[in-house]
């Protein structure tokens, strides 16, 4: 199993980054920050953890954002791209370029890439889809083709839309309301979407809700998964707390509680028991009731 | 030059006062990226349980003014997990490692300490009594002084001899010196506090519980205050026993707080989720406090804040 004890080129560190810019793009807010430690170790699909309100900050626990996208100047930025709408990511969202930030990355584990070229489609819901783009560019250096499939609320929450039609082969947007591309959701539009571009692989960033349907859909088909999740919130992002955790299936058949900021955020589809997010399932290892297995070999007396 | 932050309490030789909590440094490994954990001073590891166990549904944790709410369960991989991987790797770290035991029944508590004390390698066992009482109907041991006395007489009775046992408190009690006489009595080698408070937030956008577990365990700063006056009124009514002191530590001044009060070591918990590197870095800062006021060995003011001549007359009579 992938241990996290992990050390060398990939090992998270913790450094001051100094932010370089802050911007809006239509209702998220897209901020660079330069750390070249954690650009040159980034990988996609992995996410940084970032201390809010300054030292003496009340809000204890870290916020995490997926990694939009590094470059290579200053030494290495790292840009990340967040929804404001609670007090730590409004209080990031105010700061300003030189203001110094505590960071924390590149954490997680990061989406697999095909070994041979392969069709992929990127399916990202809302903030979610700000991973896929540096995903997508690894892709192609791999000489593997990028469908997207991206979708949101409204026009304004549809990352990436133009970015997408750029670098992707195709590039399919919805909304709930209708206000861009078609009206509906990512799910509805699958189908579609995976018959026309004869999807190998699906990687898919959105809520569990999505992924839950996305996961059953591509069950259907044949098509493997990876996802990146993004619930339950993360607090410590580091796999101290132990707080976001969901049931998945090991390759021993066991299912653990494992936690989002360590074993994942990016989890094999099928793995994950998406209908028992946010429960313990009564066969997890360790839940109530639960009994170790009898060793082979060993009767037990009932028999 | 610099102060002296070498610690002795009864055969416990730590080279600093500065410990972990238990169940805020993982298994050691997530904590050893971001810090040696050799040179912390001691890791109370996650409260260690017979059985593998799943924990609580999420959402386990909510973020609260200055704190934090956690409802964990107790998840971990049970005593042979622990003794198979968890403890020889914080032993292969040179790290010094106190067992936090957790279980429903005095008998749990006694076998836990007794398997942890066949294997080598455990500095002490911090007794968590923050547990529901099976025989109780879930009433935590720690809020009866009775039913805190027999776990410890149960592990203690168990544990062997040179291995310290510390019963940790909680402050959701009217008397904590009651319950506190009652460890010690029973065998405990020393004391540990605090234990959580029970707190609950509700989310506004369900109308629910923010967690899962509807009242989850309130730490961090917001309850230093109260750690702080448990530690100060045990260390008054028992002044010879030995006190881990802990609760929303942040900085070298606060560990300095707990000192002054009475703890003779100090861990941090909820902060290393903030900041995963704090332990070394409140270490620095409290040898610099206590470089500062002139103090030479960091054993010299634990407890000083029991003793009515204040710092400032003192210092006039040292220089």
């Amino acid at each position: 199993m992938a241990g996290n004890d992990r050390e060398g080129a990939g090992a998270p560190v913790q450094v001051r980054g100094t932010v370089l810019t802050v911007r809006r793009v239509d209702a998220y807010v897209a901020m660079t920050v330069v750390a070249p430690q954690i650009a040159t170790r980034f990988k996609p699909g992995q996410f940084v953890a970032i201390a809010v309100g300054g030292p003496q900050s009340g809000m204890l626990g870290r916020r995490t954002f997926s990694v939009h996208d590094v470059r290579p100047d200053h030494g290495g930025t790292v840009e990340i791209v967040f929804l404001p709408r609670e007090p730590g990511a409004e209080w990031l969202a105010d700061c300003r370029a030189r203001d110094v930030l505590d960071v924390v990355g590149p954490l997680g584990r990061p989406f697999p890439l095909p070994r041979d070229p392969a069709s992929c489609l990127l399916l990202g819901f809302g903030a979610g889809a700000a991973p896929l783009f540096a995903l997508a560019a690894r892709l192609a250096e791999r000489r593997s083709q990028a469908d997207f499939l991206l979708g949101a609320e409204s026009a304004d929450r549809v990352f990436g839309a133009l970015t997408a039609r750029r670098t992707g082969r195709s590039a399919v947007t919805t909304t709930s309301d209708g206000s861009l591309g078609a009206r509906g959701s990512v799910v509805d539009l699958l189908p579609t979407v995976v018959q026309q571009a004869r999807t190998d692989v699906i990687y898919a960033s959105a809520p569990v809700s999505v992924l839950r349907a996305v996961c059953s859909l591509a069950g259907r088909y044949g098509i493997p998964v990876q996802a990146l999740v993004s619930e339950p919130s993360m607090t410590c992002g580091t796999g101290l707390c132990m707080g976001c955790v969901l049931p998945a299936v090991g390759n021993d058949g066991i299912t653990r509680m494992v936690r989002a900021c360590v074993e994942g955020p990016v989890f094999r589809g099928d793995l994950v028991r998406w209908d028992d997010v946010g429960t313990i399932p009564f066969d997890a290892l360790g839940a109530p009731g639960w009994k170790p297995r009898p060793v082979a070999g060993e009767r037990s007396n009932a028999s | 030059m610099p102060a002296d932050l070498k610690t002795k309490v009864g055969h416990l030789e730590l080279p600093n006062p500065i410990l972990t909590a238990s169940g805020c440094a993982g298994t050691g490994r997530e904590l050893a990226q971001f810090t040696d954990v050799a040179r912390i001073g001691a890791v109370i590891t996650k409260s260690v349980t017979l059985e593998p166990r799943a924990g609580n549904p999420a959402p386990r944790m909510a973020e609260t003014p200055s704190g934090l709410l956690s409802s964990v369960g107790l998840q971990g991989p049970g005593l042979d997990g622990f003794l198979q991987r968890d403890l020889p790797w914080l032993l292969s770290r040179g790290a010094r490692a106190i067992a936090s035991v957790a279980g429903h029944t005095t008998r749990e508590y006694g076998e836990l300490s007794s398997r942890l004390s066949d294997s080598a390698g455990v500095t002490a066992i911090e007794v968590n009594l923050g547990c529901p009482d099976a025989a109780a109907a879930g009433r935590p041991f720690a809020l009866d002084p009775v039913a805190a006395g027999s776990v410890v007489a149960a592990v203690r009775g168990s544990a062997r001899y040179d291995i310290p046992v510390f019963a940790k408190l909680s402050p959701e009690v009217t008397d904590i010196v009651a319950v506190a006489r009652a460890c010690v009595a029973a065998g405990a080698d020393g004391l540990s506090m605090i234990n959580t408070l029970p707190g609950m937030t509700i989310d506004p956008a369900t109308f629910r519980p923010a967690l899962a577990g509807l009242v989850g365990g309130l730490s961090g700063p917001a309850i230093r205050p109260i750690a702080v006056r448990c530690v100060w009124t045990v260390r008054e009514a028992l002044p010879d026993v030995p006190i881990i002191g802990g609760g929303g530590v942040r900085t070298g001044r606060d560990a300095l707080e707990f000192l002054l009060a009475g703890a003779s070591m100090v861990a941090v918990g909820t902060v290393l989720f903030h900041d995963p590197s704090a332990c070394s870095r409140i270490q620095r800062e409290l040898e610099e406090e206590l470089t500062a006021r002139g103090v030479d060995r960091v054993a010299d003011i634990v407890g000083r804040a029991h003793k009515t001549a204040g710092y400032a007359t003192e210092r006039r009579s040292w220089v």
